[in-house]
């Protein structure tokens, strides 16, 4: 039995980027973006659902994000995820990866009891790849990164096999570990029809309170509790609920700011149209010739 | 932390003894920095018997070398790595930390940018030393860290003001190597190993590399064909241009897809980043993740049946024309010239 915990994160659809998402100041307009579930990050979730498939267990899954964030919580536990978290806050907001990577290892210690912590190598949006090892190592824990495969798992040791330079390594490791997985590690599995069903009613605070519009507090609580009791909250967990530092959350934890953003545009300069006949080609030659560029 | 310097670090990756090209790329650029602020350039060398790596490090520019040695120490491994350069950080207080941004290199950086509280900057094509005004205050020598983000729809400038150490991971490929003129002896200064149990907790058991044959950084030319080729008959077109010229073959990701090449010869985000003297893209329609492996190039040249194509708009010298036609007339051509 193990319990895996994975982090999970909502990026805009950046394979998917037209024109009129690029704003004329060269930023990008996320609203205009749809909002996807990593997909890395389905990989990872997949892994945890295979060692929980033959050794059994259970699977947090995590995010830290906007509230619309629950859209892709639910679809973790249509997969299988047993529970899934919410950690949103206002003050998380314009987090670069160290603040990040804070929140959500404060989030893993207060839900505690984990063998694997399973992540994506890398997030479509931000493409740092650096979340992973951050939050291990604020864990204090071991990481095998770019793992391809798991070969084994007895008692308390992982082997794995991860992607080097040109080639592979195999690893062994003790639990627990924080793991990130390359994309074409194993296939995600397409949402279960009867999790769908049971689980398309899975709610976080927020969406309760929505619900309950007008109605007193107290409903609210009777809701969650029901909820709960059903196995369909998404739990949210704030700043306070983790008794965070806020020094370190949000943009006031980044030390890294972005100074400029510059939408991608073509050069161009000094482009010489040259003839596809022999003259053309033979000019063409001749001004490389002369460049030492050819010859 | 110690008092605040303005010396720059470069990790010098090694695999089995063998150190990385992208190490002594960011010791050229590493010195670059270090001159514009007045500071020294230190390569970080872990290992186990790094001699002649260290040497290496001294042609590229190093001023000095810190050294730590350990049979425990010759494959990569994250936690000793991680711990024994945090630590030196921790003490020594570089202003600039760079690595490569490699497997290794994303695996290590991160961890240590964390131990360390340090903002961390990834997949940077290029850095510059400037004074800078952000939020109504003035910051000197601050590091300019810019790189491609969504996919490489933008290109972001990123500063980390206010911290006393700045990180960054950078592409291989991107950065120009060569190595000083005349002979160069730097400082060297061993630091012994420590060992701490956490550092077995991961071992490795086996491992499995392949040693890449083709070597496109190194290329002064490079003919690199696309999708628009059509069959592999055709793409061998691309080998004969390439051949003539005396260069090497390279290909689009469609085209690997395709079969028409190999993909140790995929140019790209996801394959090689190359920055050759000559690039000529053969039925190529340049993508924005094709060009991010090649705009760099010296001189760009593109040979493409449609002239709105993108790849135009990157190229130096255009030719509208099928492939098939204008790469014999070309090779015929470049020929007789060199009768
Ligand atoms: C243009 C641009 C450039 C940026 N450049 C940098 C930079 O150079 N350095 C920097 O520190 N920050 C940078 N950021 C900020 C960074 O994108 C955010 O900090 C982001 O929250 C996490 O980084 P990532 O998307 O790169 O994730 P990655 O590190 O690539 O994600 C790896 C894995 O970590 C997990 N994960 C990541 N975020 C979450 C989350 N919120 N909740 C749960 N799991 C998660 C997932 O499993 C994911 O697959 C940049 C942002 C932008 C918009
Ligand atoms: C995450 C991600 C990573 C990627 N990484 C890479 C990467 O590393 N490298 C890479 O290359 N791609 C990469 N791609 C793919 C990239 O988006 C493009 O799909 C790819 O580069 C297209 O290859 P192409 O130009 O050969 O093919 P196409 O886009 O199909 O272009 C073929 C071109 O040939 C022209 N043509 C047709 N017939 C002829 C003829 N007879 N003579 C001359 N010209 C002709 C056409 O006009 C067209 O411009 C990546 C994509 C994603 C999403």
């Amino acid at each position: 039995m193990y319990h895996s915990i994975v982090l999970v994160k909502q990026v805009p659809d950046t394979a998917n980027i037209t024109g009129n998402v690029m704003q004329d100041d060269g930023t990008v307009n996320r609203a205009k973006l749809p909002a996807v579930f990593n997909p890395e990050d389905r990989v990872a979730l997949e892994m945890a659902l295979r060692v929980k498939d033959q050794f059994g267990g259970k699977i947090t899954a995590i995010t830290m994000g906007p509230p619309r964030a629950s859209d892709m919580l639910r679809e973790c536990l249509y997969m299988g995820a047993d529970q899934a978290i919410l950690v949103s806050d206002r003050k998380f907001a314009g987090a670069d990866t160290l603040a990040t990577s804070y929140v959500l290892s404060e989030a893993v210690k207060k839900i505690g009891g984990f063998d694997f912590i399973f992540g994506g190598r890398q997030a479509i949006d931000g493409d740092t790849a650096q979340v992973g090892p951050q939050t291990s190592e604020k864990l204090h824990l071991p990481q095998i990164t770019y793992l391809e495969e798991i070969l084994s798992i007895e008692g308390r040791t992982v082997t794995a096999r991860r992607k080097i330079e040109g080639g592979y390594e195999v690893v062994r490791c003790t639990l627990p570990v924080l793991v990130t997985v390359i994309k074409d590690a194993v296939e995600p599995r397409p949402f279960s029809a009867r999790r769908v069903m049971s689980h398309k009613g899975a709610k976080s605070l927020l969406e309760i309170e929505k619900m309950a519009e007008g109605n007193s507090l107290l409903y609210v609580d009777q809701l969650v509790h029901e909820f709960e009791s059903r196995g369909l909250f998404i739990k949210t967990l704030t700043m306070d609920d983790l008794k965070l530092d806020p020094e370190r959350c949000g943009v006031a934890g980044s030390p890294t700011k972005v100074f400029k953003v510059e939408s991608v545009v073509l050069s161009g300069g000094g482009r010489e149209m040259v003839e596809p006949t022999k003259t053309g080609l033979g000019k063409l030659i001749d001004k490389l010739m002369d460049d030492h560029i050819l010859g | 932390m110690g008092t605040m310097t303005s010396d720059v670090w470069v990790f010098i990756e090694q695999r089995s003894g063998k150190p990385a090209d992208v190490s002594f790329e960011l010791l050229c650029k590493g010195r670059k920095l270090a001159h514009a602020m007045g500071g020294s350039l230190k390569a970080v060398v872990l290992g186990d018997q790094m001699d002649g790596v260290v040497t290496e490090t001294f042609r590229f520019g190093a001023d000095e070398a810190l050294v730590i040695e350990h049979p425990a120490l010759k494959q990569y491994r994250t936690m000793p790595y991680g711990r024994i350069l945090s630590d030196l950080i921790r003490i020594h207080s570089p202003r600039i930390v760079l690595f490569g941004a490699t497997i290794i290199g994303r695996d290590l950086a991160p961890r240590v940018a964390s131990a360390t509280r340090s903002g961390l900057t990834a997949d940077c094509t290029d850095l510059q030393i400037a004074d800078v005004a952000y939020l109504r205050k003035e910051y000197k020598n601050l590091l300019l860290q810019i790189r491609p983000a969504f996919g490489g729809n933008i290109v972001a400038t990123i500063i980390t003001p206010e911290n006393p150490v700045q990180m960054a991971t950078v592409r291989e490929g991107v950065m120009e190597m060569h190595p000083l003129d005349g002979a160069v002896a730097g400082r060297v200064t061993k630091i012994p190993y420590v060992p701490d149990p956490e550092d077995e907790l991961v071992t490795i058991i086996e491992q499995h590399r392949e040693e890449n044959r083709v070597n496109l950084k190194a290329a002064p030319i490079i003919v690199a064909g696309g999708y628009g080729l059509g069959s592999k008959g055709n793409f061998k077109l691309v080998y004969d241009l390439a051949h003539a010229l005396g260069g090497e073959v390279a290909g689009s990701r469609a085209a690997v897809d395709a079969g028409f090449v190999p993909p140790e010869r995929q140019v790209g985000q996801t394959g090689v980043t190359v920055r050759p003297k000559l690039y000529i893209a053969v039925g190529i329609s340049g993508a924005i993740q094709h060009r991010a492996g090649m705009q760099e190039s010296n001189k760009i040249i593109a040979i493409n049946t449609d002239p709105d194509a993108p790849i135009f708009g990157i190229s130096h010298y255009g030719i509208v024309g099928d492939a098939t036609e204008v790469v014999p007339r070309f090779i015929e051509v470049f020929r007789n010239k060199l009768k």
